[in-house]
């Protein structure tokens, strides 16, 4: 024991002495402001010069009501920014209350006098099993619109999340004809049938993060129950769901029954949720929006409502794990999509008897983070979102050295055009710090020691949030504890970011209510309806 | 009847072209190893269509050794239930570009009804595969509640090397009906079909072979059951036989089962559904859904509505009509579009058919209408209706695989119940009524796996569907099917500081 102690502690020490010749700022330095010149100095950003010009030309800047694409009744558009310069993509269509009165008028309609509730599972069934045959089809338009819009690599889209959009609306397609009400006893000469009916019209309000993906989520358990749908996408990211909601119809989607109204969640987004003809809401999105939407729904029907919100995930490495895949994974769960994921694991919690050497390669993992122009082959990072979100990232990190904790990596803008951070890592971070304790939605790491299993289950679960969780574990008994211990909607053991269609996924606490994906979500677009008939002269009960 | 034009072949038919007539082992047609054949014949004229390659056990040794290594050692069960159902999705599209050709098959070697098979039995079969396809990311195992602090779940594992058993009747969707479920379930399959109807089939080998399914995954071995059926029953390297077919044969597979390695069994057999019309059914309804109920398919269903009772207040008129609908049933060619009813799919079903006819008038059952065969060659016989039979008569008691339908006046509903229940068999049972409580009286009370209640023979992916009493046991359809092709395993391990037990 002693021995292996020993070892371990001379590893991590030459590692680090070796790391120190490669970098020899120290900690003075860098509080100081130097940052920046580490990742040039390391290369992080390769050079941003003329951005690359998107492979796709932009189709759908309008609203989609009953099946046509009009502007909005107000006439009003508003510009949809490239993250990497700031510029315009497009003038889009913007919707407001009168334009989701039309379209919560047509779902309604459609759901009402049909045909698409009318319709054979099987049927449905058939039409979204074509639209996953056409997203396949328009694979790389859909991956260079969503990441012209949104700034993510385009290798991630086109090879990870546009395949997922087609994996999850097939997987929902196959539910359709699988929805099973019970037969249930009853306490006497009773026949008991409990149908699953669609619950009416959906409410849908969808982040830009991940605009397809989460169109999957939310449109594919809605229409496969036979439910009508609203959707609002979100203001930075307009273009995709448009173009997905064309091919929908193409696939032979009746009209009314996808309306898509693009639009900003003041005006558009607060009429969806207070509709008095709008039978559930679902909405993934910031805990501050999530707690507007409930209330909206409080006020005014009572619809259901599922939230799907923000995290404070914790990634936990335990002193067995093997330093250098827990580096590697608890990178990717924080840097993936430029940090900006609801389950990030923006909490690295590590073992005191491994944290010195995980932190000197955490960071050097993060100064070897290729940012650049997404379209670019090999680059692992894009820009921010927009403006507003680079801001606030910017100001959590400064918030993180005032507070005291170190600066390893990165710490400022990368580049100087367009919304790109640098890859940036913070240690010897506390509980209580901000960086600790809020969602900063960025590319900045934070990690923290713990000595022993019990306070790092009490620490990581002391959080209003409760979305995931990261288990870095070889033991079997440790990964079984910590599984049922943390108050999390997913627990990834020695994974990250695994989201099959098939697994459910939700919060906990403050990030949110129901869940997403898998068997579970067709719960949210159901409603539940108990018949009871009596029986006579039954031949058993 | 010949005005009808009934049981005449129809002139100009194209036949199909048989591309198909070796065994498909471990992903290639081959010869029989005895290089023997058999052959299949069309029903409308008794005609070779086509020799078949005969297998035994040498080959179907061979199949399941093909089938034993591509679950052990090959990528079917190691894919994704995404993987496997979109490789069965590939295979549900291939085949709906083959429809015609394929009911044309079915058409020759089974004389089935061609408009029929076009329009409901391939279509059925694709729906079935589709189905399952979707249904191969929908396995769920579960977590556990134990008394103690254990950690434990339960897996859903394909149970291995299937050996499948189908009939001729209905030859396509058996095929699917027992193949679609277990390849999603990850299991790999050796198929037996009935030796009336081994070419579609061989076709279906050839599509999944071309859809991507893995070499060994799917084997199809023609051959008679007392030679490559037993081989395929008594094996100790098959982990489940799933069979369709009589009673009889049904018993000789479950002792095989028994005296070999313990394989699971499920089996769907014959039936003598009863069709139950009480007095405030509508009428007209009522005869059409009871003439097609024994006459769809020449009687050769298993579900067929064979015992037709009728409450006394409705019987004389009922029986009025329902003679006039059996004269109006047009047999004929089943490629003609205007014909109701082909031919028995051969001599020895033929023969039988009007032997129990026979059987019929000597026990003093009334024949209102048919009792003869019809045309100048082929299998066709007429629709044929007995009235006053009693339960003890053999018509009432054996299933007779064709077109005779045994009719039986009864007053009371317990009386209907009664006698309804007083069959060794439990396939099916159709009620006629608008009555709510008849109707749910009497789906609770009849001992049958399916129940149709102002419908019949609404077949449906999702439905299970199997019997009860000697029409076996097991379900296949829906999702109770792919259990029987999945074996359960409780995983369990002590859980240590667990918040919650």
């Amino acid at each position: 024991m002693m021995g292996q102690r020993l070892v371990s502690s001379l590893l991590s020490r030459c590692l680090y002495a070796s790391h120190r010749i490669l970098n020899p700022l120290t900690r003075q330095e860098r509080k100081l402001g130097l940052a920046t010149r580490i990742s040039q100095r390391f290369s992080t950003l390769t050079a941003i010069e003329d951005p690359v010009t998107p492979p796709v030309e932009v189709k759908y800047t309008k609203l989609l009501i009953n099946g046509q694409f009009v502007d909005a009744a107000s006439g009003k558009t508003f510009p949809t920014l490239d993250p990497r310069t700031g510029e315009v993509i497009a003038h889009v269509a913007e919707g407001d209350s009168v334009d989701i009165d039309c379209a919560v008028k047509a779902a309604r309609k459609a759901f009402d006098e049909g045909p698409w509730p009318k319709m054979t599972a099987y049927e449905r069934s058939r039409i979204l099993f074509k639209f996953a045959d056409l997203i396949d089809e328009h694979n790389d338009e859909l991956a260079a619109l969503e990441s012209w819009d949104n700034g993510k690599p385009f290798e991630q889209s086109a090879k990870e999340e546009v395949p997922l959009l087609s994996r999850t609306i097939r997987y929902y397609a196959g539910w359709a004809d699988k929805i099973h009400g019970l037969i249930v006893p009853g306490d006497g000469a009773h026949h008991v049938q409990v149908l699953r009916e669609p619950i009416g019209v959906a409410g849908q309000i969808i982040p830009w993060n991940f605009p397809l993906v989460m169109f999957a989520w939310k449109v594919g358990p809605a229409l496969a129950c036979g439910n009508t749908v609203v959707l609002k996408p979100a203001e930075q990211t307009p273009l995709t769901a448009l173009y997905a909601a064309a091919l929908l119809h193409e696939a032979g989607l009746p009209d009314g029954v996808l309306n898509v109204v693009s639009g900003f969640g003041p005006t558009a987004g607060s009429a969806l949720a207070g509709h008095m003809e709008v039978d559930k809401i679902a909405f993934t999105g910031s805990t501050g929006a999530g707690k507007i939407i409930q209330e909206l729904a409080a006020k005014s029907n009572l619809k259901s409502v599922t939230l799907e919100l923000g995290g404070k995930s914790p990634f936990i490495v335990m002193d067995d794990a093997n330093v250098d895949q827990a580096v590697e994974l608890a990178h990717s769960a924080l840097f993936h999509n430029q940090g900006q994921c609801c389950c990030a694991g923006s909490r690295t919690f590590v073992h005191e008897r491994v944290y010195d050497e995980f932190v000197e390669k955490a960071k050097a993992r993060a100064l070897k983070r290729v940012v650049g122009d997404p379209f670019k082959q090999g680059v692992e990072q894009g820009p921010q979102i927009d403006e507003e979100q680079f801001s606030k990232i910017l100001e959590y990190i400064t918030s993180g050295i005032d507070s005291g904790a170190t600066l390893v990596a990165g710490g400022g803008r990368a580049g100087n055009k367009g919304f790109y951070i640098q890859p940036t890592v913070f240690s010897d971070v506390k509980d209580e710090m901000t960086i600790a304790q809020e969602e900063i939605f960025g590319p900045v790491q934070t990690i923290l020691k713990f000595k022993n299993l019990n306070e790092v289950i009490q620490r990581a679960n002391a959080s209003p949030y409760g979305l995931a969780a990261g288990v870095f574990t070889n033991n079997l008994n440790n990964a079984n504890t910590l599984m049922r211990a943390l108050r999390v909607g997913t627990v990834w053991i020695n994974c990250y970011n695994l989201l099959d269609a098939a697994i459910p996924f939700g919060g906990y606490k403050m990030s949110g209510i129901g869940r997403e994906k898998g068997m579970d979500s067709l719960n949210s677009y159901l409603q539940v309806k108990a018949v009871i008939t009596p029986l006579e002269n039954h031949a058993w009960l | 009847m010949a005005e009808n034009g009934n049981g005449s072949v129809k002139e100009g038919f194209e036949m199909p072209e048989i591309k198909y007539t070796k065994l498909f082992i471990n992903g290639e047609f081959v010869d029989a190893a005895s290089g023997k054949e058999f052959e299949t014949r069309d029903p409308r004229t008794g005609d070779v269509i086509a020799n078949i390659a005969e297998a035994d056990k040498v080959d179907v040794d061979l199949a399941i050794k093909a089938a034993r290594e591509a679950f052990d050692h090959g990528p079917w069960p190691r894919m994704s239930g995404y993987e496997r159902g979109r490789i069965l999705h590939k295979y549900a599209d291939l085949i709906e570009q083959h429809i015609e050709e394929l009911a044309a098959l079915d058409g020759i070697d089974a004389g089935k009804l061609f408009a029929f098979g076009k329009a409901v039995d391939i279509p059925g079969a694709i729906r079935m595969l589709r189905y399952y396809a979707s249904a191969a990311d929908k396995i769920h195992g579960e977590t556990l509640k134990l008394n103690g602090a254990y950690q434990g779940y339960t897996l859903k594992e394909p149970i291995g090397v299937v050996g499948v058993i189908i009939p001729w009747n209905f030859p396509s969707m058996m095929f699917f009906l027992k193949v679609s479920p277990a390849l999603a379930a990850g299991c790999t399959v050796v198929v037996k079909p009935a030796e009336q109807t081994p070419l579609s089939a061989l076709f279906y080998a050839k599509l999944a072979k071309e859809a991507g399914i893995p070499d060994g995954a799917l084997n199809v071995v023609n051959g008679f059951g007392p030679t490559a059926g037993a081989a395929l029953t008594s094996h100790m390297d098959v982990d489940n036989i799933s069979f369709t077919g009589s009673p009889e044969i049904g018993s000789v597979i479950m002792q095989s089962a028994a005296t070999s390695n313990l394989k699971t069994v499920s089996l769907e057999l014959g039936g003598k559904s009863p069709m139950i019309i009480f007095d405030d059914a509508n009428l007209d309804m009522a005869v059409g859904l009871a003439s097609a109920a024994v006459f769809f398919n020449k009687g050769e269903i298993c579900v067929a509505g064979s015992r037709v009772y009728v409450q006394e207040g409705i019987y004389d008129e009922f029986v009025k009509k329902v003679i006039e609908v059996a004269k109006g049933w047009v047999v004929g060619d089943p490629f003609d579009p205007k014909v109701n009813m082909g031919p028995q799919v051969d001599k020895v079903q033929y023969e039988r058919v009007l032997k129990y006819i026979e059987y019929g008038k000597r026990d003093g059952a009334t024949l209102l209408t048919g009792g003869k065969p019809c045309g100048e060659k082929g299998y066709y016989i007429e629709p044929t209706i007995f009235a006053d039979v009693k339960e003890d008569m053999k018509i009432a008691q054996d299933e007779i695989f064709g077109p005779v339908m045994s009719l039986i006046k009864f007053k009371t509903i317990e009386e209907a119940i009664e006698r309804a229940n007083c069959t060794k068999y439990g396939l099916a049972a159709g009620i006629l009524t608008n009555d709510i409580n008849i109707a749910n009286r009497v789906s609770r009370s009849v001992r049958a796996g399916t129940v149709w209640i102002n419908c019949y023979f609404v077949f449906d992916a999702d439905a299970p569907f199997g019997g009860f009493k000697m029409s076996g046991f097991g379900r296949d359809q829906g999702m109770n099917a792919i259990e029987k092709y999945l074996q359960v395993k409780s995983v369990i391990t002590p859980i240590y500081n667990s918040p919650w037990l």
